[in-house]
């Protein structure tokens, strides 16, 4: 029975795709309640199916018969569901609706909160929505249609290629290709919802609805993701826009400030806003020094990347996430069988390094923050997630069996966090002076390129191809990267993405914030290289979930087959370690919120900008809001109300009410000031950093 | 319905994959028995003589089939097929208009504004009662009105203002939709906006370059302000678009009530705060390039006034005769018409399309701009010979027509001459009569204040002129009227310059205001010519019942001959379907023509009028050459005009006018001080 329902749902998806295209749209309603009555008619369908299969055998013997047994089955199925349907439409709609859950939204009505500062959200990277303004032939009919996000994909499932085509960014100039132009969705729906029923800012927008929020008060920042940060200027001048959109809330809100809602690397977009606004044209937006004190209240980071993920460096070097690994472990020839000519990994690895925004979100302030090859912050975390009590215990065991690499009375199984890659188990535990000392840039591309000619590809699709199997296994054999010289690799594994995105990104640490050099754009999405605007009165949140494990550092292996076209390296997800220990599949996890460590979230609300540092010259006021994870309890919950994960945090009820208080008027002290689950405040003071 | 085909499919395959699963055959031992008892029993006598139920199921199945072979197949199907089909059947078809200019060369070059008219713009659901629960940013107009069909009433309790204030009612908060999604489509498949967007991207147009300026249309012009700070957005916006396009003024297309809209607009941005926007007094000159207006209701619109009276126009009229039972039923409760009277009566944006100018404008009792005078044929010597011969381009026979006449109580007194009739005055007629059960009607409407004796008297008035149609309406709607005549107003300003016009009221009446100091700006009036338009009604009293509206358009009344102008109670004009030529071409021809104190800075008019030609076949859809209200957004010739007016074309350049109807001689014959 089990295996009938899956195979049923796998052939579900199959139907959505082919029935909800242009302009059937009732289908989709169709099939919404589809899932809901499936329970109900399963025990139903299940008898039917019965005699189904029972009958066509007989389809040789007697043609018309079985024919027409069949239209009866189907007459009957029909009939049936549709009587279901139509009890279903006449009974009332409130009779139906799951009973919603009172969100904080309507307690704080209650306790009379009503919409003051206007709210600007900024969503993050993937979640936006993108609509094609101008295609090749291929996407012929999709004018002003959603590509990305929103709706349904399945303009993506009927045309994949084509889909790929126009999402991908030229390659050298970063912006769109010759006669494509796609562009970010404006306004509310640009992220609401990603896909349908799965809410990206939806709740939060319900939400603040109720206490009084409408069009004129809320906005929603869309913008390219794909791009750097100043080419969505350039090209759209959506930081103009977003500037003159707060101007004007402010005004026709009767001058109250505005309180700003960044997500995801929409932290560090709005980060880059706040620089570029106060920057004199032609950099910047001419606002003036004092822009930001006068027209921002607050600053509410949800899942703020301050830091970068990790995640995006797996992404970039093998395009790949911990599930994408596990899924190619499952089933290895899904997504490499070539017969289809798919190669999924390939075209998804091409589309995703022309995207900048990627380059973005790589690990910033190298070794100081993210561990070199011997120690990191995150040091004797706890891995064991689900039980904490017996971590002492496991910890215990673990010491003994690894007894070989002991370094004196420490806890060594514990991460080597700071490799953010490493080669092979060994590679991610030995000590740094046991490891060979190969500097990739030793190998130059020169003599690359002659061995380039022997096994000749066609065209060129990712810059692997370029790279000969001698300079792609020496890469390997440096066996360990940190952060640091984790650039140094890209750039010589994909120097023109590299060269492409530097110009606009930059990962490192200031020594001296007054360097003229600092005025430069690429800068100013760095927090650790840009100082924060004089605005005394304004507020710094870092709102983000935790408790959950988290990507940090990832075990690499070389990937078997050496065809062309094909991605050298993949995360080695046959390495585990002991019960408790941090490494599972070839990643190992630290505490975070499924995409964001804790380190990159919280260190700058924790150190980077506590008090008067120079990063901080103005003393802004900064709050860290934790929200531990806990999985929704109920199905009716959905994705949980007091979810920590990266996206679903945007449905937790604790940081919503915290956001509302703080838009009706409300103060970070009087919404509690730092509310800390994690060792996030240890951490920071590990880390060396001259304040 | 996928869910059988899944069931289905998933079966099928799964006898094909043939694995035989554990579970499942013991399920099917299980059933093994129940099949045996049935089989057997269909092979004796199923094969012959199904029952009813079975066929009837046999049929259903067979339909379903068929359906989603056919929607397969339909789905599989390259998206270029169609577009073969098309071009096999009709020949090639002509390139759009953006198409066609993008070979031209034309590239994006001034940014362009849209202002949506009545109706057309979405709006949306913010805060409302228990019956909408769950409803929450959800389109409550527009789109596809999806969930709202199923609860008509909460619907309308949401969609109606509040009687009082023109506001929401408390507890309500409906808002207009934003960004150019607004009104690109009314419903699934009805464009707006959407083929003038799209022709625009040709040429290079995309979301940074083209701003929807979306207001809430039900609200009376100044309280999109007040409340949502309509007027400050659009200011700031087109701030925006011309700091963001190096200083390169905007074009500005409104649509219909849009275009009033934005005449308010114009004089707001230049009042100085806190009343209007306070750009200073160059503002538009600085940042409006020029103002292509669409199906321009400047005059306002006779349909309106049947809307107002009775809540009917022509079609629904018809409609109503056809089946008189259907919209008036009291069993089922429904009661159509006065719920949407009701909420119609509600929205003060709808009094900003009442006539305005009066007599002057759309004539008296025996005259009318688009009539020849016979009776009093002195006013001009024109032949009617030629006019007969060559008056291939009128909708019908107009001799003898008193347009001026908007609403006669029967067709007698709408032919009569003026001399013959007696008009009993009806303002002394005390209300109050009341009808004796009226307090049962669960519907409130100011008609069951008045009582026969004042419905008589509205009757025995027998015919009223867009002059005296204010009166009538003051008297059978007092507190909408007043609630309406502090937002707009419909006379001829005899003094500009008095002071009492600074007033907002007075703003989107283009008789009573002036136009900005902006000497390079252009104001273009583009319309559909060629189709009936309603022009004036033939009312009668309603048969009398509890709680009904007492006056109806007298649907049984036709002209006497075939081409007459009268047809079931509606005497038709030409126009575009709504808006008469008078109402739409009036002020570029005449009234702001040149240098006039209604224009004194001699801002260059033209007047472009589309022919109305309809689809040459159904695969045309609403028709590239259609001249009616809506369609004309889908008209090549206009959207032509459009794109080359934005890529930096001037009035001069596009050809200047382009008439087909006789406007200008109709404009001549209005007398109004310029």
């Amino acid at each position: 029975m089990a295996s009938v329902l899956r195979f049923r749902k796998l052939c579900y998806v199959e139907s959505a795709v082919k029935c909800t295209s242009v302009g059937y749209e009732s289908f989709e309603i169709d099939e919404k309640l589809d899932k809901k009555e499936e329970d109900v008619l399963s025990a139903n369908n299940f008898a039917l199916e019965i005699n189904k299969k029972r009958k066509q055998p007989k389809r040789q013997p007697k043609e018309w018969r079985c024919l027409d047994s069949c239209c009866w089955i189907i007459g009957y199925l029909c009939t049936t569901w549709w009587l279901l349907l139509f009890f279903y439409h006449c009974l009332p709609v409130t009779l139906l609706r799951v009973p919603e859950l009172p969100g904080p939204g309507v307690r704080l009505k209650r306790e009379g909160l009503t919409a003051l500062h206007p709210v600007v959200l900024v969503p993050g990277i993937v979640t936006g929505g993108l609509e094609l303004w101008e295609g090749r032939p291929c996407a012929d009919g999709l004018f002003r249609k959603r590509l990305w996000g929103g709706g349904s994909f399945t303009q993506i499932f009927k045309r994949p290629l084509c889909l790929l085509e126009h999402l991908s960014l030229h390659y050298e100039t970063g912006l769109d290709p010759q006669g494509i132009r796609v562009r970010a969705v404006p306004g509310l729906v640009g992220a609401d919802y990603f896909a349908p029923g799965y809410f990206v800012w939806a709740v939060l927008i319900e939400n603040l609805a109720k206490i009084g929020y409408e069009g004129k008060n809320l906005h929603m920042a869309a913008y390219d993701w794909r791009l750097s940060f100043q080419n969505t200027e350039i090209r759209d001048h959506a930081l103009t826009r977003l500037k003159s959109k707060i101007e004007l809330m402010y005004i026709s809100n009767g001058y109250k400030k505005v309180v700003a809602v960044p997500h995801s690397m929409g932290v560090i977009y709005f980060l880059h806003f706040l620089k570029w606004v106060e920057t004199p044209p032609p950099m910047g937006g001419g606002g003036g020094p004092g822009w930001c004190a006068k027209h921002i209240k607050a600053v509410m980071n949800i899942g703020p990347a301050f830091l970068g993920v990790p995640k995006a460096v797996s992404n970039l070097f093998s395009a790949e996430g911990k599930d994408v690994s596990y899924i190619r472990a499952m089933a290895p020839g899904v997504f490499d069988s070539e017969i289809l000519g798919l190669q999924t990994f390939e075209r998804v690895m091409r589309m995703a390094r022309t995207w900048d925004s990627i380059v973005s979100l790589l690990p910033k302030g190298g070794e100081v923050i993210w561990g070199n090859m011997d120690r990191s912050p995150e040091e004797g975390h706890v891995c064991d997630f689900s039980k904490k009590s017996h971590s002492k215990t496991s910890l215990t065991t673990n010491n003994v069996n690894n007894s070989d690499v002991k370094r004196g009375f420490l806890v060594k199984d514990l991460a080597n966090y700071g490799r953010i890659i490493s080669f092979g188990k060994p590679a991610s535990v030995l000590h740094s002076s046991k490891l060979p000392t190969a500097d990739s840039k030793e190998y130059s591309r020169t003599s690359t390129s002659e061995n380039f000619n022997n096994f000749s590809c066609g065209e060129a699709w990712t810059e692997y191809d370029e790279m000969s199997r001698q300079s792609i296994q020496n890469v390997a054999a440096d066996k360990a990267y940190t952060t640091t010289t984790l650039l140094d690799l890209l750039r010589f594994v994909a120097p023109k993405m590299m060269r492409r995105a530097e110009a606009h990104f930059s990962h490192g640490i200031a020594e001296n914030l007054d360097d003229p050099k600092y005025n430069h754009y690429k800068y100013w999405s760095n927090p650790l290289e840009t100082k924060l605007s004089d605005a005394p009165d304004m507020e710094i949140y870092c709102m983000y979930g935790v408790g959950i494990p988290t990507e940090r550092s990832y075990v690499y292996k070389l990937s078997p087959n050496s065809r062309c076209k094909s991605i050298p390296y993949q995360i080695d997800n046959s390495v585990h370690g002991e019960d408790g220990s941090c490494l599972k599949g070839g990643v190992y996890f630290a505490d975070g919120d499924e995409s964001v460590p804790v380190l990159s979230a919280g260190f700058m609300c924790a150190k980077g900008w506590r008090g008067r540092t120079r990063f901080n010259p103005s003393g802004i006021a900064t709050y860290i809001r934790e929200y531990r994870h806990k999985p929704p309890t109920s199905l009716m919950e959905g994705r949980g109300i007091e979810s920590g994960s990266h996206v679903d945090i945007m449905g937790n009820f604790a940081l919503i009410e915290d956001i509302m208080r703080v838009a009706a008027g409300a103060t970070g002290d009087e919404i509690g000031g730092d509310q800390i689950h994690s060792d996030i405040i240890k951490m920071s003071e590990r880390i060396n950093l001259g304040l | 319905m996928s869910f059988l085909r899944r069931s289905n499919g998933a079966d099928s395959s799964k006898t094909r994959v043939g694995d035989p699963n554990i579970e499942k055959d013991g399920a099917a031992d299980d059933d093994k028995k129940k099949d045996q008892c049935k089989i057997p029993q269909r092979r004796n006598y199923g094969s012959k003589k199904w029952s009813c139920w079975d066929n009837c199921c046999w049929f259903i199945g067979f339909i379903c089939s068929i359906w989603w072979f056919c929607l397969f197949l339909y789905n599989t199907m390259p998206d270029s097929i169609p577009q073969f089909v098309t071009m096999a059947i009709t020949g090639p078809l002509p390139d759009p208009p953006g198409v066609k200019l993008r070979k031209e060369g034309l590239t994006a070059n001034h940014p362009v504004v849209l202002v949506p008219g009545v109706v057309t713009g979405g709006l949306e659901l913010w805060e409302g009662r228990h019956c909408a629960e769950g409803l929450l940013g959800k389109r409550l107009w527009g789109g596809s009105f999806g969930e709202f069909y199923k609860r008509p009433l909460c619907w309308l309790e949401h969609i109606s203002l509040d009687n009082d204030t023109g506001f929401d009612p408390p507890g309500i908060r409906v808002r207009p939709v934003t960004g150019l999604v607004a009104a690109d489509y009314f419903a699934t498949g009805y464009f707006v906006w959407a083929v003038v967007i799209a022709n625009l991207a040709h040429i290079g147009y995309e979301e940074k370059s083209l701003y929807m300026a979306a207001y809430d249309w039900r609200l009376s012009f100044q309280n999109t302000e007040i409340r949502d700070q309509s007027l400050t957005r659009i200011k700031s916006n087109i701030e925006l678009l011309v700091a963001t396009h190096g200083g390169k003024k905007v074009v500005v297309l409104p649509h219909s009530m849009g275009v009033q809209y934005f005449l308010h607009f114009m004089k707001w941005v230049e009042t100085p705060a806190p009343r209007g926007g306070g750009g200073g007094p160059d503002w538009c000159a600085k940042h409006i390039k020029a103002i292509m207006n669409i199906g321009a209701p400047f005059l306002g619109s006779p349909k309106s006034i049947a809307l107002h009276f009775s809540i009917e126009v022509r079609d629904i009229a018809a409609l109503r005769a056809q089946a008189p039972g259907l919209l008036d039923k009291d069993v089922l409760g429904l009661q159509t018409f006065k719920h949407l009277m009701r909420m119609f009566r509600t929205w003060d944006a709808t009094f900003s399309m009442i006539p305005k100018g009066g007599e002057t404008i759309w004539g008296g009792l025996d005259w009318s701009p688009e009539t020849e005078t016979v009776n009093n044929s002195a006013k001009k010597g024109t032949d009617n010979s030629t006019r007969n011969t060559g008056g291939n381009g009128n909708i019908c026979d107009t001799k003898g027509v008193n347009y001026g006449r908007l609403i006669s109580f029967s067709k007698d007194w709408a032919e009569t001459h003026s001399s013959k009739i007696e008009r009993v005055d009806f303002k002394h007629v005390a209300k109050g009569d009341k009808l004796m059960n009226s307090s049962n009607c669960d519907i409130w409407l100011e008609y069951h204040e008045m009582g026969n004796r004042a419905i008589k008297a509205v009757a025995d008035h027998k015919v009223y002129t867009a002059g005296s149609i204010l009166d009538l309406l003051h008297y059978v709607a007092p507190k909408l009227m007043a609630r309406g005549a502090s937002h707009f107003s419909y006379g001829i300003a005899d003094d500009l310059d008095d002071p009492k016009y600074d007033q907002y009221k007075y703003w989107s009446n283009p008789l009573e205001t002036k136009l900005p100091n902006a000497p390079d700006m252009e104001i273009y009036s583009l319309y559909g010519v060629g189709l009936p338009t309603e022009r004036g009604y033939i009312y009668k009293v309603a048969p009398p019942s509890d709680c009904s509206i007492p006056f109806q358009i007298d649907t049984s009344v036709d002209g006497d001959s075939e081409d007459s102008c009268l047809k079931g109670g509606v005497f038709s004009g030409d126009g575009d379907e709504t808006v008469p030529i008078i109402s739409a071409g009036f002020m570029c021809a005449k009234g702001w023509r040149g240098k006039t104190r209604f224009n004194p800075s001699g801002i260059r008019t033209y007047n472009r009028e589309y022919k109305h030609a309809p689809p040459a076949n159904l695969l045309e859809g609403r028709g590239t050459q259609s001249g009616s209200h809506v369609d004309l957004l889908g008209n090549f010739a206009l959207i032509e005009d459009v794109l080359r007016v934005a890529a930096g074309a001037t009035g001069e350049d596009i050809g200047g006018d382009r008439v087909y109807s006789d406007i200008f001689k109709w404009s001549e014959r209005i007398n109004i001080k310029l």
